[in-house]
């Protein structure tokens, strides 16, 4: 038995003094209200003991992250639900430098000797590197920062009744269901409250609560040996249950699953080069791989070639201010202060504040994204010497590194939607929501496909095509859009799950697109039988 | 550092031995009041060191333990994790888990917990793995590094990043009807991408196992830096369908994928590509190449995985392909009820094949494959393998790392990377050798493999 929990859980209530104990760590009891929660003294003052033991071994710097996070799953299939499943995982990482190379430990075990011991070991493994260095990390600068922040939110999700959230994904499967052909449905939703705690040996002390919701649905048609699914592309946002709410899928399912069944009864798409428009339901995933990642710094120094590769936008010298990403019109931001995006934060994991900056600028490279230990590779080119504040860990059992922010497409300024774009083109395809997707090891060869598939002719919509998937090589396709929406056609996409590093993690980040329409895009046909 | 015994006085976290995970399992088991309650506990070590440019770029370890509760009232089920574990915080978990239960709505798939299980032995927990701290890593690391330095310089100075991942855990079940399960293990992977300085060759190399002292980093090193010298100046071909020679890793970064289609129920529902037309599923129908075996067995002397699944279920052997005859498919134990068939264990199979995977090899090593080649692909692995059509678990993906054109039973020339769109089911079909099995990772052996045919779609540049 681990007396040591029950310690902490004695002394955070005595330490907490007047804030119930219920409110702070109980699963499923009732939580905080939907404000920023106060400071906890008792967690503070651990953090602050992993500070001081980190430096007492002999750290030159320290960050303690203290973090909890609340998960909750719910799935269904057709009229029934497979799983209702809720998570709590509690713990710290304490990160040290010494002699410019970096250790990291983490424990879930929170009590004061365990704190001490976690960040001695933190020191143990920072010299064992050291032993294997070349370039000794330098942190660019950052002022010292107290304070707390939660995302705002109306409805915080993990209170939201378990009932009220099974029925309105049965109501969807229902409505779904009624579909002639639809034979299978799934539904669900992902729900997380994550409280993170950061203490640096710079004097920062920082609380946040982040609240993501991650809602899903699709369905399945069944024809005389064949089957096809449809996805419907509901973006997971840093937002409360007030969005899921807001998207109505009871109502919008029956529409969402007769596209499975229509795509029975599409056309084989012939391969060949077409007019390709994205909608942004689709073309946010485009912007991911194809600038999300190359823009990472690490990946262009080199620091993920084992694993997720590097970047053809590199070295840096060779591309920063210079290198043609797109034409004039192509704005790329990076934006971790945007609304409802999953990577809006206040301060990253090494304290810096929430930053917003042009990746891609007049459609030439303007700049990466960066940690503290990476600003002061490229600031005699950028002229910035501060972090943009990509520092980001998982969760508390993992080390924070650079991760990327919302990256977005900023809408032109002519106020065009994709129906406009359509007009416009002679012979092209349409696609709707994220397919498959796969891009090379340094971010040149892609290719993407969808969940529904629309020929263009003359202007017109004229029927649903299968088996559609784009092939294109970066720098290419981003040189052949030639039309973009307007504001008014903006949407906010994203993903939970953006894996890096390793050991792997996960990111949840956001990318905002209006519909595009690029030249001569080579189509393939997935539609193989042999 | 190493894992540690929870009544260890070190306040360092545990893995949990068989006698520690029982009495905190009967702790959950005297809160409950549920029907049927069952408990899942974890416990995990991790330690591992990333290297790039030649240094460790970070390092560290971690600990938890978690302890999952799933309740079932009458045919209502839900489950709740925690990995605080206190009994005031276990308390409140078990109170969670039977209030989600009593909310959620019936499940008329429900099964009945199991009663107490015989498991086959399985040792997996090395201690020489579980013992390599950051020192020991470090040194990993550098004998990387230098090897590979040397052995690269003929490049001049190359680029050497890795990454060294330690894992040691333990698993246990127990519930309501007396079922206890405990499996512990450690596993190890080493890695490791050689570039070129003038940017045009990569190479990679990788081994997985339980046992630490099975590795050999140095050795591991000098296959990277090879290819990545022996790369250099890729040219290219025009995309199209060639004979391929795939080597372990590159095997293993394919067959694998295919677990998810093994899914039963999906092919008795007729959305799988064992789904058979009219109804019912393929078992029994020649679906590969003869010369083809794949199966489970966590008790295979190579594989060493888990002889149970998240139910406490016994995860026994099991042939899925059998000299190019569909076996089995994954069945829950509803689906195996309503189908009268027994249960393979896995859940049902959405998370892959259960106890471990095993392909069949041959006697002929990776270079007598080459050599009795007369032109062909030679892969080292994939990178970025997504699915294109369920229907036939069609993939596009892309080659990386050591990609070399064969003439004549030799390699002749290093080659552009490609993309590729292709199944692991069409290639089992057209299999032409099948060579060595070596273990991938650990519970993994796959073996080399020349299959003709293989679609090669476009060009990558990428190195």
């Amino acid at each position: 038995m681990t007396t040591s929990r029950r310690d902490f859980i004695r002394t955070s209530a005595v330490a907490a003094a007047g804030v119930a104990i219920g409110s702070r760590t109980a699963l499923g009891a009732p939580l905080a209200r939907v404000q920023p929660p106060g400071s906890d003294p008792f967690i503070e003052s651990l953090a602050l003991e992993g500070l001081n033991a980190a430096k007492a071994a002999g750290a030159s710097y320290a960050d303690v992250r203290i973090g909890r996070y609340r998960r909750q799953f719910i799935n269904t299939r057709e009229r029934q639900v497979t799983g209702v499943a809720d998570s709590e995982s509690f713990g710290i990482g304490i990160r040290t430098l010494v002699g410019g190379s970096w250790g990291f430990s983490a424990t879930s075990v929170l009590t004061r000797a365990s704190v001490q011991q976690t960040a001695q070991d933190a020191v143990r493994v920072a010299r064992a590197a050291k032993t294997v260095q070349r370039h000794p990390v330098q942190l660019a600068p950052v002022a010292a920062v107290k304070g707390s922040w939660m995302m705002p939110i109306t409805r915080d999700p993990l209170e939201v009744p378990i009932e009220e959230k099974v029925a309105l994904l049965l109501a969807a499967n229902e409505a779904a269901l009624k579909v002639p052909k639809v034979r299978f449905v799934n539904s669900g939703m992902a729900l997380l409250r994550e409280e993170k705690t950061l203490a640096t040996s710079d004097g920062t002390l920082v609380t946040q609560t982040f609240v993501r919701v991650g809602p899903q649905f699709s369905a399945t048609a069944i024809n005389n040996g064949d089957f096809q699914s449809y996805s419907e592309e509901i973006a997971p946002r840093g937002q409360g249950w007030e969005y899921i709410e807001s998207l109505n899928m009871p109502g919008n399912a029956e529409r969402w699953a007769s596209l499975a069944a229509e795509k029975l009864t599409a056309r084989s798409v012939e391969v060949g080069r077409y007019d390709l428009i994205l909608d942004p339901t689709n073309l946010w995933l485009t912007i991911h791989e194809s600038i999300g990642h190359p823009t990472e710094l690490d990946r262009a120094m080199g620091y993920e070639a084992n694993y997720a590769g590097t970047s053809f936008v590199s070295p840096p010298e060779k591309y920063l201010k210079k290198f043609r990403y797109g034409p004039d019109f192509m704005n790329i931001q990076a934006d971790r202060t945007q609304e409802g995006s999953l990577s809006r934060t206040a301060w990253d994991d090494e304290g810096v504040p929430a930053d917003n900056w042009l990746l891609i600028k007049n459609g030439i490279f303007n700049d990466y994204q960066t940690t503290r230990e990476q600003a002061s590779w490229i600031a005699p080119i950028t002229g910035v010497k501060k972090s943009h504040g990509c520092s980001f860990a998982d969760s508390w059992g993992t080390v924070q590194f650079q991760r990327m922010p919302n990256v977005s497409l900023l809408p032109g300024e002519k106020d065009l939607v994709l129906d406009d774009i359509v007009a416009a083109t002679d012979r092209g395809i349409v696609i709707k929501n994220r397919g498959s997707w796969s891009i090379d090891h340094q971010r040149y060869n892609f290719q993407f496909s969808g969940q529904v598939f629309y020929e263009v002719k003359g202007g017109k919509i004229t029927g649903m095509l299968k088996d559609v998937a784009y092939q294109a090589r970066t720098p290419d396709f981003w040189n052949s859009m030639d039309m973009i929406g307007g504001a008014r056609s903006y949407w906010l996409g994203g993903s939970f799950g953006d894996g890096k590093g390793e050991p792997g993690q996960s990111n949840s980040v956001s990318h905002g697109a209006v519909p595009a329409r690029f030249k001569q895009v080579n189509i393939v046909n997935t539609g193989r039988t042999s | 550092m190493k894992p540690r015994s929870l009544f260890d006085s070190s306040p360092t976290p545990p893995l949990l031995s068989r006698g520690e995970a029982k009495a905190l399992a009967d702790r959950v088991l005297g809160m409950a009041k549920a029907d049927d309650t069952q408990v899942n506990i974890n416990s995990d070590w991790e330690g591992n060191t990333r290297f790039a440019g030649g240094e460790i770029t970070t390092s560290g370890e971690s600990t938890d333990t978690g302890v999952t509760i799933t309740s079932t009232i009458g045919k209502r089920r839900a489950s709740a994790t925690t990995n605080i574990l206190d009994n005031a915080s276990l308390r409140r978990t078990v109170d969670l888990a039977e209030r989600l239960a009593k909310l959620a709505p019936e499940d008329p798939e429900a099964m009945p917990a199991l009663g107490p299980q015989t498991y086959t032995p399985v040792n997996a927990f090395i201690d020489a793995t579980a013992n390599l701290g950051p020192e020991g890593r470090a040194n990993a690391a550098r004998k990387v590094i230098e090897r590979a330095g040397e052995v690269g310089l003929e490049a001049g100075n190359v680029f050497v990043a890795g990454f060294l991942d330690v894992n040691g855990g333990t698993r246990a079940i127990a519930n309501s009807k007396g079922l206890f399960a405990y499996h512990r293990s450690t596993d190890v992977n080493l890695s490791t991408t050689v570039r070129t300085p003038d940017g045009t060759g990569s190479g990679w190399a990788s081994a997985g196992a339980r046992d630490w002292s099975t590795l050999n980093p140095g050795a591991l090193a000098v296959r990277a830096a090879q290819k990545a010298v022996a790369s250099r100046n890729p040219q290219a071909i025009e995309p199209g369908a060639y004979t391929v020679v795939l080597e372990p890793q590159a095997v293993a970064d394919l067959v694998p994928l295919l677990g998810g289609a093994f899914n039963a129920r999906s092919a008795d529902e007729g959305r799988s590509p064992f789904s058979k037309p009219g109804g019912g599923t393929k078992i029994g129908e020649k679906i590969a190449d003869e010369r083809v075996t794949i199966y489970s067995d966590p008790a295979d002397s190579d594989l060493l995985a888990a002889p149970f699944d998240g139910e406490g279920f016994p995860i026994g052997r099991h042939a899925w392909i059998e000299n190019g005859i569909l076996r089995n498919l994954t069945y829950s134990r509803f689906w195996a009820q309503k189908k009268g068939v027994a249960p393979t264990g896995g859940g049902g199979g959405f998370g892959g094949f259960p106890g471990g995977l095993k392909m069949a090899g041959g006697t002929k090593t990776t270079d007598e494959i080459i050599a009795g080649t007369q032109r062909g692909i030679l892969i080292t692995h994939f990178f970025y393998i997504r699915a294109l059509d369920p229907r036939t678990v069609l993939l596009t993906g892309l080659t990386r790392d050591g990609t070399f054109l064969i003439e004549n039973g030799k390699i002749t020339r290093s080659l552009k990377n490609f993309r590729w769109n292709e199944s692991p089911l069409f290639m089992l079909s057209k299999i032409e050798e099948i060579g060595r099995a070596e273990r991938t990772s650990a519970g993994q052996v796959m073996p080399t493999i020349r299959a003709k045919d293989f679609h090669f779609t476009s060009l990558s540049e990428a190195v």
